[in-house]
């Protein structure tokens, strides 16, 4: 028998009340993840940071989300206590969100910040914490962690808040890794390191990988697998390998929509909007 | 005449210099990109010509005026800035189409109903988003609305800082395709901060790139065509954006 999978999705629903009635913005998902990396690509709006966040039960009222299973490793999420589920949050699962300024508390020190995640999951003496966060700004490419600790949200560059976000989100070491558009604000080579520390802790310690993107030449690169998604469902699934050969109209049209180094196209090709969708 | 021009610029946060020497002149109906490394002082350099980065010294001309050291009401109307943090940058109390009238109303323009269902359209949102809060909104949708905040009062010169970095592949050709057309139509002139070099190459047509509070080297955008760049942080750049792979033989 193969182990059993770290996670299994049936059947996500995730909806929101209208002036024209409840919509459904994620219309029965279904995956399942293994140590393993998956991509999450599709249009703005098509409902990727809604499936993130709803297998952390974290869809904000007046979202409602339901799924016929949401099991990760074993525990099934959709009958835990709130206590228990903040319990896993951060520790077993977490999430590196789209809007990292957002994310982090305003009046905290990032080194303040990256402290208080680690001490929720381990005990370590003063000291060592402040040595543990030094080392996990460095892995991400802070490179003057020091200066760095001491500043509040506000005072870091976009790309620095995503660091800091993607540092505080592994140092607990989770399981599950979800991370929505983690480097959108980094340029190529920072990406890459960025990436490849993400890409280690799944191959060394097994973590699982969902990679929510809009960029489609790193999800190719960074996963095993990849979902389509479009209007809250999955239009398609392939291996990472054959995306390029995808076939869905629509998988198509986004590959074709990606700037090239030498532009020469006056105008980028673009989508029928007619088709759509959301709430 | 330059419709942007830096002249010996250093920027500072408190005791902390971020920014040193940069020199830009860009020229009317230029679009010009600022690029470089994370936390090199690219949308520092934004925010000061925006009066929001006001411990600079040196000199900054924008449309032929001396920029002062704040937030100026009347330089608004021909100068917008889009924020990196479209989350930041949006007001959470205030429904898409208060963000979008409101510049209107300050400035006392008229038809405010039709100009908002109009740049909606334009940036490729549904009308149902009209009265929602920011919220209630994707990245890539919030975004959106903070490109046609900017767009509302027509300015002459657009600060553009990763415009589209939040946004996937098929809305980011849209916006794009827009502002290249608003260009083109209305003579507009972009400084635009971004990490990625097809999107200059789509855009612009020179940039400049920053490292460590420096810049480093200004070139054509069509030195991406060939990876032809002097300075060795930009290469290393281009070489990590995988080159030009059009030209295999390079
Ligand atoms: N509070 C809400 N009320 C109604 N609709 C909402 C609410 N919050 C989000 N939505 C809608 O849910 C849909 C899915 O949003 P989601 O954030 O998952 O999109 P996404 O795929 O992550 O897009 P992006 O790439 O732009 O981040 C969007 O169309 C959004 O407008
Ligand atoms: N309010 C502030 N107070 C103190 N330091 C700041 C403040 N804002 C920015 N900085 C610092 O200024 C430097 C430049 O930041 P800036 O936001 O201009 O970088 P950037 O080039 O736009 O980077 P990114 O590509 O990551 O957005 C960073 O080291 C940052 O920590
Ligand atoms: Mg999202
Ligand atoms: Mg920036």
């Amino acid at each position: 028998m193969s182990p059993s999978p770290l996670l299994e999705l049936e059947n996500l629903r995730v909806s929101f009340p209208t002036p024209k009635g409840r919509i459904e913005v994620v219309k029965g998902l279904s995956f399942t993840l293994g140590r393993e990396r998956l991509g999450i690509v599709g249009e703005s709006g098509s409902g990727k940071s809604m499936t993130g966040r709803a297998l952390l039960r974290l869809v904000r009222t007046p979202g409602a989300q339901v799924a016929d299973r949401m099991v990760f490793d074993g525990i099934d999420l959709q009958r835990l206590s709130e206590r228990k589920m903040r319990e896993l949050r951060g520790a077993r699962i977490s999430m590196i969100m789209q809007d990292p300024k957002f994310s982090l508390n305003p009046v905290m020190t990032i080194g303040a910040q990256i402290a208080e995640a680690l001490k929720t999951h381990e005990k370590l003496a003063r000291r060592d914490i402040r040595a543990r966060v030094l080392e996990m700004l460095e892995a991400v490419r802070i490179n003057d962690p020091e200066r760095v600790m001491e500043l509040y949200p506000h005072e870091v560059s976009g790309g620095m808040g995503q660091r800091v976000m993607i540092a505080m989100m592994l140092i607990p070491r989770p399981d599950l890794l979800i991370a929505d558009e983690p480097t959108s604000a980094l340029d190529v080579s920072v990406q890459a390191q960025v990436l490849d520390l993400i890409d280690e802790l799944v191959r060394d310690k097994g973590m699982g990988l969902i990679l929510i993107s809009h960029d489609l030449n790193l999800v190719a690169r960074y996963c095993d697998r990849i979902l389509v998604m479009h209007a809250g469902e999955v239009v398609e699934s392939c291996a990472a390998a054959d995306l390029q050969n995808a076939t869905h109209p629509y998988t198509r049209g986004l590959l074709a929509a990606v700037p090239r180094m030498e532009e020469t196209r006056a105008e980028l090709p673009t989508l029928d909007r007619s088709a759509w969708s959301g709430t | 005449m330059s419709a942007i021009s830096l002249k010996n610029l250093d920027i500072s946060y408190g005791t902390t210099k971020v920014v040193e020497g940069a020199n830009i002149e860009v020229a009317a109906g230029e679009s010009f990109a600022l690029v470089g490394e994370s936390g090199s002082g690219k949308s520092t350099i934004l925010k000061a010509i925006a009066g929001l980065a006001p411990d600079w010294t040196g000199e900054i001309t924008v449309l032929g005026e001396k920029r002062g050291h704040r937030v100026d009401h009347a330089f608004a109307t021909r100068c917008q800035m889009v924020f990196q943090d479209p989350y930041g940058s949006l007001h959470p109390r205030k429904t898409v189409d208060a963000v979008l009238s409101e510049p209107l109303r300050i400035h006392g323009l008229p038809n405010r109903d039709a100009r908002v269902l109009e740049m909606l359209a334009a940036v490729g949102l549904d009308q149902r988003f009209r009265f929602r809060y920011p919220h209630q909104l994707s990245g890539g949708q919030r975004q959106r609305v903070a490109i046609a905040r900017a767009l509302m009062l027509e300015p002459k010169v657009m600060l553009l800082d990763e415009p589209t970095s939040a946004l996937d592949v098929s809305v980011q050709a849209e916006i794009l395709n827009l502002l290249k057309k608003l260009r083109r139509e209305q003579g507009l002139t972009y400084l635009m901060v971004t990490h990625n070099l097809p999107v200059v190459s789509f855009m612009c047509d020179r940039m400049a790139v920053m490292n460590k509070g420096r810049i480093v080297e200004i070139a054509p955008a069509s030195a991406l065509h060939d990876g032809s760049f002097t300075d060795p942080y930009t290469q290393s750049l281009y070489a990590a954006s995988g080159g030009n792979p059009d030209r295999k033989d390079q």
